[in-house]
């Protein structure tokens, strides 16, 4: 049994202008101490699906499938009972270090509400164990910080101020959501050591949410590559970077910035044309009108995951490495 | 600035921000003296018994209707010989009194409806901010004319009365507040983290709409201190002989044409004290407010 295991997530939400499928049908599993990586542009659904694991979406979301966790299903428990996992068995690190803190009040005691309300450590236990964990976070001179405003760190600084936050209560699962994205390549680099050092130190799984290909080379164990609120590829990190299945993918890959990687008008490659709109699921290849591979049968029906290779698992009628149509 | 200062604010930067907004706020001059007649009115109500040169009630029946600068009265007499200045020095009392009591009553009933309104949104809040907008329609001095007359004529009810006439004002800024920091990230991260209302509430929301709700209250308090004059005018207020510039106006209509003295001085005690509260909140609300930048 897994430690997270995600069934037939779906999330819709009523708009003004009918429903939009942000999420459809969406599997996965997260062993112990295990770095999932989930990439995909903006709007395909990471975020939406991360958040619905906690019920923090607002109430215009409608949440279908299962996520068990702990003899738990996350998507049906009472706000009550997620109310004590929120924070202590899962963490949820943001994109926004620059905003996530509360302005008014000092480091240390963003800190030590958490441990308080979740540890029911006293205020001074609170403060020791606050300067403990901005340590862990490698945050120099942590007894001056935590006498600190949030405005008097840097992003990077306030970044691991919000993952020390996230591990107070060491959660069994930290969601990070675009946690570099903000900051610059450097700080990115700390950042990303720090996980990684995190999951080895205290065996925290860790579902890693980007865009950035590089980021999930970088630390993942396993990658999930959505398109438009489905999941299109899932493999162990090397393998999909070695032969990535889905031409989505490929494409992905193609795009990253690299000398030489340029087509042959000195531009960047690119994948032609735009995500779709959410609006209504095509029962079709939601890729279809973008997909180099494309044909009548893309066009028509929707392709199921299935395994290419044990543990590679891909939804396409013509994957394969090379452009090839099969 | 000299080194220790430079030194100083490179080691604490919340220092620096604090001595930028004083910066800012002492480069107007409207709002300085706004601050200092502000404070020398409260410190007058809070030191009356000592200040004033008699009791506000002793009449002096061989000075009646003294002009002002006659030796021992500086702005002269009542029609019943009571010191004008001693009478205006006590007045401030009520005035100070309903202002700043009738705005804190204001706040306690007004900020938890309106962040509950803001934040929780649901049925509850358009329930309420259409409420609000109802009672908004009235003007603030007849809702507390209205509440006056019901509770009856005294001080208490006075206070109460225009408190409770401050009431909506007050919770369509906390409601519009609560709507725009129910939608920061920290209040997000705050929930994610698993933070319960009540902390998601005291602890997010309200501290970070202090300086908007300080800036409000800067600018309820004088409009209840002409409020009570108003109502002690009228006799739904301070009664007689128990000072208050509402009530020397009343008292001065008689003797209008005889001794103008006598609604002048009140008057302008009532102009200054509410100016001042005016001039000092426009001048925090220009310092507090992040898009100036001078």
């Amino acid at each position: 049994m897994s430690l997270l295991e995600v069934h037939d997530l779906s999330v819709r939400f009523d708009t003004d202008d009918g429903s939009v499928h942000a999420v459809d049908g969406l599997s996965f599993s997260l062993e112990d101490g295990e770095v999932l990586g989930v990439v995909g542009e903006s709007g395909c659904g990471k975020s939406v699906s991360a958040m619905s694991l906690l019920q923090l979406l607002p109430e215009t979301a409608h949440v279908t499938g299962g996520a068990q966790f702990d003899g738990l299903d996350l998507i049906s428990a009472p706000k009550s009972k997620l109310r004590d996992i929120r924070g202590r068995r899962i963490a949820f690190v943001f994109q926004e270090p620059m905003t996530s803190l509360n302005p008014s009040f000092k480091i240390g005691n963003q800190l030590g509400e958490v441990l308080q309300r979740h540890l029911g450590l006293n205020r001074r236990q609170a403060r020791t164990r606050a300067i403990e964990l901005l340590d862990l976070v490698r945050i120099p001179a942590p007894k001056r910080r935590v006498e600190e405003y949030p405005h008097q760190l840097s992003g990077g600084m306030r970044q691991r101020v919000m993952i020390a936050i996230a591990l107070a209560c060491d959660p069994k699962i930290l969601i990070a959501d675009e946690p570099t994205t903000a900051l610059d390549v450097t700080i990115q680099a700390g950042i990303l050591d720090l996980m990684r050092d995190i999951r080895e130190r205290l065996g925290t799984a860790i579902i890693l949410i980007t865009h950035n290909l590089g980021v999930v080379a970088d630390i993942a164990d396993r990658v999930i590559v959505m398109y438009a609120g489905r999941k299109v590829e899932e493999a162990p990190v090397h393998d999909l970077y070695a032969s990535p299945q889905h031409p989505y993918t490929i494409g992905l890959l193609g795009a990253i910035p690299r000398p030489g990687a340029a087509d042959e008008q000195g531009r960047l490659r690119e994948i032609p044309g735009r995500v779709p709109s959410l609006a209504e699921l095509p029962a079709a290849c939601a890729f279809a009108p973008r997909c180099p591979r494309a044909d009548d049968r893309t066009r028509s029906q929707k392709p199921e995951l299935r395994e290419v290779r044990p543990q590679h698992l891909v939804a396409c009628f013509h994957p394969g490495v090379n452009g090839a149509v099969s | 600035m000299s080194y220790v200062d430079a030194a100083a604010v490179a080691i604490n930067p919340r220092a620096r921000r604090r001595r930028l907004l004083r910066k800012r706020f002492l480069r107007r001059p409207l709002a300085v003296a706004g601050l200092v007649v502000a404070l020398t009115f409260i410190l007058v109500a809070i030191f009356a018994p000592w200040i004033a040169p008699y009791s506000p009630d002793a009449t002096d029946f061989n000075a009646t209707l003294a002009p002002p600068f006659t030796p021992g009265h500086l702005l002269g007499t009542d029609e019943l010989g009571r010191d004008v200045l001693s009478r205006i020095i006590w007045g401030s009392r009520a005035s100070i009194e309903a202002g700043v009591l009738s705005t804190a009553l204001a706040f306690l009933i007004a900020v938890p409806i309106g962040i509950v309104a803001g934040y929780y949104r649901g049925w509850i809040d358009p329930v309420i901010a259409r409420a609000t907008d109802v009672l908004l329609a009235f003007p603030f001095l007849i809702l507390a004319v209205g509440l006056a007359a019901i509770l009856g004529p005294s001080l208490m009810n006075a206070t109460i009365a225009l408190g409770l006439g401050a009431v909506p004002a007050v919770i369509r800024v906390a409601r519009g507040e609560a709507l725009a920091l129910r939608e920061e990230d920290y209040v997000r991260a705050a929930v994610a983290n698993g933070a319960g209302d009540v902390a998601i509430l005291g602890r997010h929301v309200l501290p970070n709409m202090s300086s908007t709700l300080i800036v409000q209250a800067t600018l309820i308090i004088p409009a209840a201190i002409i409020g009570e004059a108003v109502l002690s005018f009228l006799g739904l207020g301070v009664q007689p002989p128990t000072p208050s510039w509402g009530v020397m106006l009343a008292d001065a209509q008689s003797y209008v044409s005889q001794a103008p003295r006598l609604a002048i001085f009140p008057g302008l005690a009532i102009f200054f004290c509410s100016l001042s509260f005016n001039l000092l909140g426009d001048g925090l609300r220009d310092v507090l407010d992040p898009r100036t930048t001078r």
